[in-house]
């Protein structure tokens, strides 16, 4: 057994046995959905019937139904799709990044956060799909071979890269959350009693039995996953930069870019996560699993990246100085002072000042103002994005072509729509699947639990 | 004589690790251990040999580089090498920089997915399996060795589980697969 030092904060609280574990996540499957959970399902399921709708609309009709434009032909499609699949971030992060680490803490958290991931870049290829225009010829974007002679994929575009990275990232994402629900299935199945019930969760759970064989054969993978996924994450918005930065357009042709978009990545994703714990652990009476240590230790990587954006932020604006560019140096200016200046506004505010307030610690350990400070983050990305596409494509070399853009009814409702999508299946999920990963928890309960670690200090004295 | 399956169960990890320490010091065979969640040390306890799936998983990774390299030097150098932006396509060497990403991405794809068909099929996680541990109770909170005997020893081996805080012994006819 391994020990761990007294000092260090429980990570399960209260009275916990194994099989007291298994009940606690499996009630809120086992159990009736309360009502709460219905009103929320039905107004995100509504949500997202109109964003299907207003999809369907732009699928008849044609991308001429959104704001976008001649001169800024990038707008809402491409900040939403930026901020869905940086919110991915966090899960993978999460489960990945903190199991290199052996950061225990993960454990209560990896797995809404996984499928907070998926649920995630699956809004964000909804953008990608759509934003080509014609999205029935979007199998186009594979090299597969075709009539025209096979005129094959640009290999050198980043667009394209994106195309690879996204799926890549959705695809591993899926079966690395898949495989560690595997056995915590197999805890559902085997006691549940209503037949459909035993019936659905022997099919997920595939004959998991929990052999010490495949115990160790499952630890390698998650390992290996964890370790291929790494990179993965940080490639993936690495490469979603490099659409911008290797254009030539000024604002975008910056070589800070990739780290800088990868943390803010990992910062929205990390308020998202957030967001949907912090109602989750009390609509389930999760508290002494995710508990306010859980939520500290969030927002202490919420200050982290946060001051990198920050950072990021004061390092573009001097460089653009720098340079001498003219050109690069009236793109930044238009962004703080130009038309969308309280776009500008509000991403600093949001992204750079606001989360330098946790650094008091009474304020990272309060529930409620954690929860407003992670929309207020969530806000900021999104503007962050915003930022970055509009103002800079509103304002480019030629004057002439220079307008505003004002989204349409269809780019919000879309965009509420993946919204409604977002919550639907987080909720379902909640409702169907075991929140946490049970099975790794009980295997920490001995070194972090609150009683076993109580026991051990009345031992020591 | 004929050969008999007992299922031992406990109910915490610590004594059935010292338990199957003591077994195998005493040339007992454990067939297997089903645990509700990974015990550390075990593996080693009971004998396992170390899982090879991770050397599986670096060899599909470089099957998954070498396909990404083929793939983009016929379609981008070979079969139709276009000028895109006065930048033409003459050699792989060349564009090589540009293939980095998508020679990665196929990798990590590659890897990840072999490896995990591999878990799954090694084990025989497919849909429509049967749950392959003999008693529901070991996915909760109990653990359960499977030692198979001659049923002569029986007796003895069932004494010594005892001793070292079995709090179950019975056998059955569960067919196993691995």
């Amino acid at each position: 057994m391994h020990a761990e030092s007294e000092i260090r904060t429980p990570l399960i609280l209260g009275k916990k046995t194994y099989h007291q574990i298994s009940e606690d996540i499996v009630r809120p499957i086992e159990g009736k959905a309360t009502k709460q959970w219905y009103m929320l399902l039905t107004l995100a399921t509504c949500c997202f019937l109109w964003g299907i709708g207003c999809l369907a609309y732009t699928i008849g009709t044609g991308i001429g139904v959104w704001g976008s434009n001649n001169g800024v032909d990038w707008a809402w499609d491409i900040t939403n799709f930026v901020w869905w699949i940086g919110i991915g971030h966090a899960g993978t992060l999460i489960s990945a990044v903190l199991l290199l680490f052996r950061q225990k803490w993960r454990m209560a958290i990896n797995r809404s956060a996984e499928a907070m991931t998926i649920f995630a870049v699956m809004c964000a290829a909804i953008f990608v799909v759509l934003h080509t225009g014609r999205p029935w010829l979007d199998y186009w974007l594979f090299p597969l071979p075709n009539q025209f002679g096979s005129l094959w994929v640009n290999f050198n575009s980043p667009l394209l890269w994106d195309v690879f990275a996204v799926s890549t990232y959705f695809s591993v994402s899926l079966v690395f959350w898949y495989t560690g629900l595997v056995p915590d299935f197999a805890m559902i199945r085997d006691r549940a009693v209503k037949p459909f019930a035993k019936k659905m969760y022997t099919l997920l759970s595939m004959g998991w039995g929990g052999s010490a064989r495949h115990w160790s054969r499952f630890e390698e993978v998650s390992l290996v996953l964890a370790g291929l996924s790494t990179p993965l994450v940080f490639s993936v918005h690495s490469i979603v930069s490099m659409d911008f930065a290797t254009s030539i357009v000024p604002g975008w042709h910056t070589t800070i870019f990739p780290p800088y978009f990868v943390a803010g990545a990992v910062f929205s994703g990390f308020a998202m996560v957030l967001t949907l714990l912090l109602i989750m652990r009390k609509v389930y009476h999760l508290e002494n699993y995710i508990t306010v240590k859980h939520i500290e230790y969030m927002n202490i990587i919420i200050i982290v990246t946060g001051s990198i954006v920050g950072v990021a932020y004061l390092t573009e604006l001097f460089i653009s100085w720098y340079s001498g560019v003219e050109y690069e140096q009236y793109a930044f200016i238009n962004r703080a002072t130009g038309p969308y200046w309280w776009a500008y506004a509000a991403m600093m505010t949001c992204n750079v000042v606001s989360p330098q307030v946790f650094w008091i610690k009474k304020l990272r350990t309060n529930l409620a103002f954690t929860f407003v400070m992670s929309i207020i983050v969530n806000i900021g990305m999104w503007f962050e994005r915003f930022v970055i596409i509009v103002p800079t494509l509103c304002r480019t070399f030629l004057p002439s072509t220079w307008n505003m853009y004002h989204p349409t009814f269809v780019d919000i409702g879309i965009f509420t729509g993946t919204i409604g999508m977002f919550f639907t299946f987080f909720l379902l999920f909640t409702r169907y699947f075991p929140v946490i990963a049970q099975a790794e928890l009980k295997s920490i309960i001995k070194s972090s639990g609150q009683e076993y670690k109580d026991k051990a200090k009345h031992h020591a004295h | 004589m004929s050969n008999v399956t007992i299922h031992a169960i406990f109910d915490d990890e610590v004594p059935l690790l010292a338990s199957a320490r003591t077994l195998r010091s005493n040339g007992v065979r454990i067939k297997d251990v089903f645990t509700p969640f990974p015990v550390h040390g075990l593996d080693e306890a009971i004998g396992l040999p170390r899982t090879w799936i991770a050397i599986c998983a670096f060899i599909y990774g470089i099957t998954g580089t070498c396909l990404a390299t083929l793939m983009m030097w016929y379609m981008m150098i070979h079969d139709w090498p276009t000028d895109i932006g006065g930048k033409p396509s003459f050699s792989y060497y060349m564009n090589v920089p540009a293939f980095i990403p998508i020679t990665f991405e196929s990798t990590v794809l590659c890897a990840a997915h072999g490896m995990a068909i591999t878990f799954y099929l090694r084990c025989w996680l497919v849909p429509g399996a049967k749950p392959k541990n003999p008693d529901p109770r070991t996915t909760d909170d109990k653990f359960m060795m499977v030692i198979e005997t001659k049923a002569e020893n029986r007796g003895n081996l069932e004494a010594m589980l005892r001793k070292d805080g079995a709090i179950e012994i019975n056998n059955n006819n569960f067919k196993y697969r691995n």
